[in-house]
């Protein structure tokens, strides 16, 4: 019998990650896996209008590796701790639990739960959209202050900017201008005017900013669950154009009979009652995009929800707006919540049929589960080059 | 402690241990050591120790996995890890302190003389493990790059494989080698002297296959004549280092007891000084301590085994009475069950009562959401809570599920049956496992089964999964 000992080797151990292809596999899984849920996980209410930076746990089931395993009604054997009674209570049964039994032998229950910020999430939810760069679109472009660069130097400025070595050099030149050179060691002292500062101006650079005008029906017929898919869908929308746009604007509109530029709060927040007049909320996007939001200088992404109660009369003017609105925005999309069918209810669907601009959307969600599907009908809408472009 | 300990340092202590092992009677193979840090520790454990694997998601999984628990301390690391081999191989973490490399390294040659030992393991040609796992990976990685093949279609055939591996023979004195042939007929040395015997046609087999089939991977690679050559061969690949990992499975308990009951033994003679003995016996402890809730294999084991030569050597009025005088002495009879038994028989021969009494074992069953004492050692029910010990041992763990009929009612259904013996399969995972047999198959699957006291069939076809209640009567 022989022994040989192996001593440990560094490079050995850093060229030996042979895990990591099989660990790279495993991680793409697991995005698929959240991928395909992320219908569910929309039609959660817990990640509307949280912040970005929140925590999501995704339950994962399909990277579950499965075999002939005994249900729950199989029993097992344990040891106790020495007086152990029929009927004493020893564990949980259940999911997720390996219960006591012989760990490691059994496949055991893989339940396995991944931690997701809110942020990565919804970017897979638009990596899985497939949407092309908007852009790769001709944008409109407008200058940005994000960053200064230098920009030589000059005799004022604020402390930090202060750039000793050229202070110096001017210090020096002025002393030989005066003469001084040859007395080393007198004292020549700085003054005031050897001051240089380094001078930075702000770097403007085009990018694209967006603005997102959310325009919702708050007449007394839009209930809770009305109001909670119209903000699903637009919390959707929001995030996707930050996602494309360096600046985003938002903007709310809440109308019934009259419109009248509200708050986020007050958008969500306020039920207000009322007859429905749909063109006063397009007339107001109109008015604020005029004198705010020039086209050519924005981006402009406009969404209506509506639960498509309007007053006949208006429906005539709605539809003019609206094509006005298909004039001067990226996207215009409409989106009908009806959570309840009731045939008697009039809808806009109809109307805004005769609506041919290329884009404009319009959509009919009927439950939480409608919201994802919707949003990606609505962006497909979006990837072909837009009219007004 | 970190690196302290020199490689000459261990190989003074490792020739102490040997010659120490060798005195006791172990028989080992060639011992070979090599030191690692916690990463290599945990891709060896990710892929169960072999040095090559094929690349599968499933050990990138094992790994996040391992590593999640070790860096939230949930689990620490092994000491060690062995991997039956000739010779054999183990892995040392470098940064664990003298007394506990001591411990490992007297641990590992309990394995070491296990694994060459135990009759489970007489089939695994541990002289080509290694080899076997590098072919195998090579073979894997050649479907991979094959860009008629790809990496998608090699996964979805290893998913499905390593879903059905342990659905194979269990009874291992029966092996059946991977890719078995008809062996040639003996030679007839005398065939000149008479005509040969004319072999009469065999008739037509009435149901494939003849007998119930366990091997279920085996039979979808020799009866799905739609596989192709690369499927079939990644389905010999998995049933093959199932079959090498399988008697690890089937003698866990008596394999961790042995390691341990040898560290122990040869410890305790290698009069260590003072400290390292302190540290030899906190880890030991920590090592072999029973787990309330649970059943600790490294503790089972090793309290049986110590029981075993108890009462060949000191026993009781009352053994003696019950089990007759010993035979032989304690060592010689431990040597002997090391060799003949697994875990099903080792308990069920070894674990005695009073025995069970002592370790406080019961049995466990769902009550609504919690888990409750259904019997108890102490009890009259000890036979109950010792046989269903016996079920939830090695492979006592996986369900039984036969093939049955590869032609069931003339429609090329395969009809599989399972074994039921008072646990339900779990549903779920019944149905993405069949998901995986109909994959393999290519056409209807159904699985005859019992759901809650009825009679079901489970059954994957072309519209995906169902479930009906079996009107027919059982055969």
């Amino acid at each position: 019998m022989e022994t040989i000992f192996r001593p440990y080797s560094e490079s050995d151990s850093l060229r030996s990650d042979r895990s990591a292809g099989d660990r790279q596999r495993h991680r793409r899984k697991v995005l698929e896996a959240i991928r395909h849920n992320i219908a569910d996980l929309i039609a959660e209410e817990a990640i509307i209008g949280k912040s970005a930076d929140r925590i999501v746990k995704v339950p994962i089931r399909s990277i579950r590796e499965y075999r002939f395993v005994y249900g729950e009604n199989a029993p097992g054997v344990a040891m106790g701790d020495g007086d152990t009674r029929e009927g004493q209570v020893v564990g949980r049964a259940g999911q997720g639990e390996e219960g006591p039994g012989l760990a490691g032998d059994q496949p055991g229950v893989d339940y396995y739960e991944t931690d997701v910020t809110l942020d990565e999430l919804i970017e897979l939810m638009f990596e899985d959209l497939e949407l092309p760069d908007l852009e790769r679109k001709m944008l409109r472009q407008v200058p940005s202050e994000r960053a200064s660069r230098r920009r030589g130097y000059r005799p004022v400025g604020v402390q930090v900017h202060l750039d000793k070595r050229r202070t110096a050099i001017s210090r020096i030149k002025r002393r030989v201008a005066a003469g001084h050179h040859h007395r080393i060691g007198k004292r020549f002292p700085f003054h005031k005017d050897d001051l240089r500062y380094r001078h930075r101006v702000p770097d403007e650079k085009p990018s694209s900013n967006a603005v997102v005008i959310c325009i919702m029906d708050t007449s007394g017929s839009m209930d809770t669950m009305k109001k909670y898919l119209a903000r699903s869908f637009f919390f959707l929308l929001h995030r996707f154009v930050s996602s494309r746009y360096q600046h985003v604007e938002l903007v709310f509109i809440a109308h019934h009979a009259r419109a009248r530029e509200v708050t986020e709060e007050e958008f969500f927040h306020k039920g207000e009652s009322g007859g429905t007049m749909i063109s006063s909320g397009y007339r107001k996007a109109l008015e604020v995009i005029e004198s705010r939001y020039h086209p050519a200088h924005w981006n402009i992404y406009a969404f209506h929800c509506s639960d498509g109660d309007n007053f006949a009369s208006d429906n005539a003017e709605a539809l003019k707006a609206a094509r006005e609105l298909c004039e001067v925005c990226n996207l215009f999309g409409y989106g009908e919540i009806k959570p309840y069918t009731l045939h008697y209810e009039s809808s806009m669907l109809e109307h805004f049929s005769r609506l041919e601009a290329e884009n404009f959307h319009a959509v009919l969600i009927k439950r939480k589960e409608d919201v994802w599907p919707s949003f990606k009908a609505l962006l497909a809408r979006e990837r072909r080059p837009a009219a007004g472009a | 402690m970190a690196g302290a300990v020199s490689i000459d340092e261990l190989r003074r202590w490792d020739e102490r241990i040997r010659a120490l092992a060798e005195r006791f009677g172990l028989d080992c193979y060639p011992q070979e050591f090599e030191l690692c840090d916690h990463f290599q520790m945990l891709s060896y454990m990710a892929y169960s120790g072999a040095p090559a694997h094929y690349p599968h998601w499933s050990y990138g999984k094992a790994y996040e996995k391992l590593k999640t628990l070790y860096d939230h301390g949930v689990s620490g690391l092994p000491y060690e890890m062995v991997i039956n081999a000739n010779p054999s191989i183990a892995y040392l973490m470098r940064d664990n302190s003298l007394a506990l490399h001591i411990l490992t390294i007297a641990h590992v040659y309990g394995h070491n003389d296990f694994f060459k030992n135990n009759f489970t393991f007489r089939h695994t040609r541990p002289e080509l493990a290694v080899a076997m796992f590098k072919l195998h990976a090579e073979r894997v990685r050649d479907y991979i790059e094959d860009p008629s093949i790809g990496q998608d279609a090699v996964e979805e055939v290893l998913d499905a494989a390593h879903a059905l591996a342990l659905q194979c023979r269990r009874n291992l004195a029966v092996q059946r080698r991977a890719g078995e042939a008809e062996r040639p007929a003996p030679r007839d040395p005398w065939a000149a002297i008479h005509p040969p015997r004319q072999a009469a046609p065999a008739p037509p087999p009435r149901r494939i296959p003849a007998e119930p089939e366990e091997d279920l991977l085996l039979f979808l690679r020799d009866h799905n004549p739609y596989l192709a050559e690369w499927q079939r061969d990644l389905l010999t690949i998995v049933h093959e280092e199932t079959r090498y990992f399988l008697p690890q499975m089937e003698t866990k308990i008596m394999n961790e007891g042995w390691a341990s009951f040898w560290h122990r033994e040869i410890l305790n003679a290698l009069e260590l000084p003072p400290d390292l003995h302190m540290e030899f016996l906190v880890r030991h402890n920590q090592v072999v301590r029973p787990i309330p809730g649970q059943i600790n294999p490294y503790h089972l084991g090793l309290r049986i085994w110590d029981d075993i030569r108890r009462r060949h050597d000191e026993p009781t009025p009352e053994e003696i009475e019950r089990y007759g005088p010993p035979d032989r002495s304690g060592m010689e009879k431990i040597f002997e069950v090391r060799e003949v038994d697994r875990d099903v028989s080792f308990l069920r021969r070894f674990l005695t009562p009073e025995l069970m009494r002592e370790l406080d074992l019961f049995e466990h069953r769902r009550r609504g959401k919690e888990r409750v004492v259904t019997r108890t050692a102490h009890g009259e029910g000890w036979r109950e809570v010792k046989e269903e010990l016996l079920r939830n041992v090695g492979l006592g763990t996986v369900p039984v599920i036969r093939v049955v009929d590869a032609d069931w009612e003339g429609r090329r259904t395969l009809l599989l049956e399972h074994e039921h013996d008072g646990r339900d399969l779990h549903l779920e995972y019944a149905e993405k496992t069949l998901a995986h047999v109909h994959r393999l198959w290519g056409r209807e699957v159904v699985l005859r089964t019992e759901v809650n006291g009825r009679p079901t069939l489970l059954v994957w076809g072309e519209d995906g999964f169902e479930t009906r209640e079996e009107k027919r009567p059982r055969r």
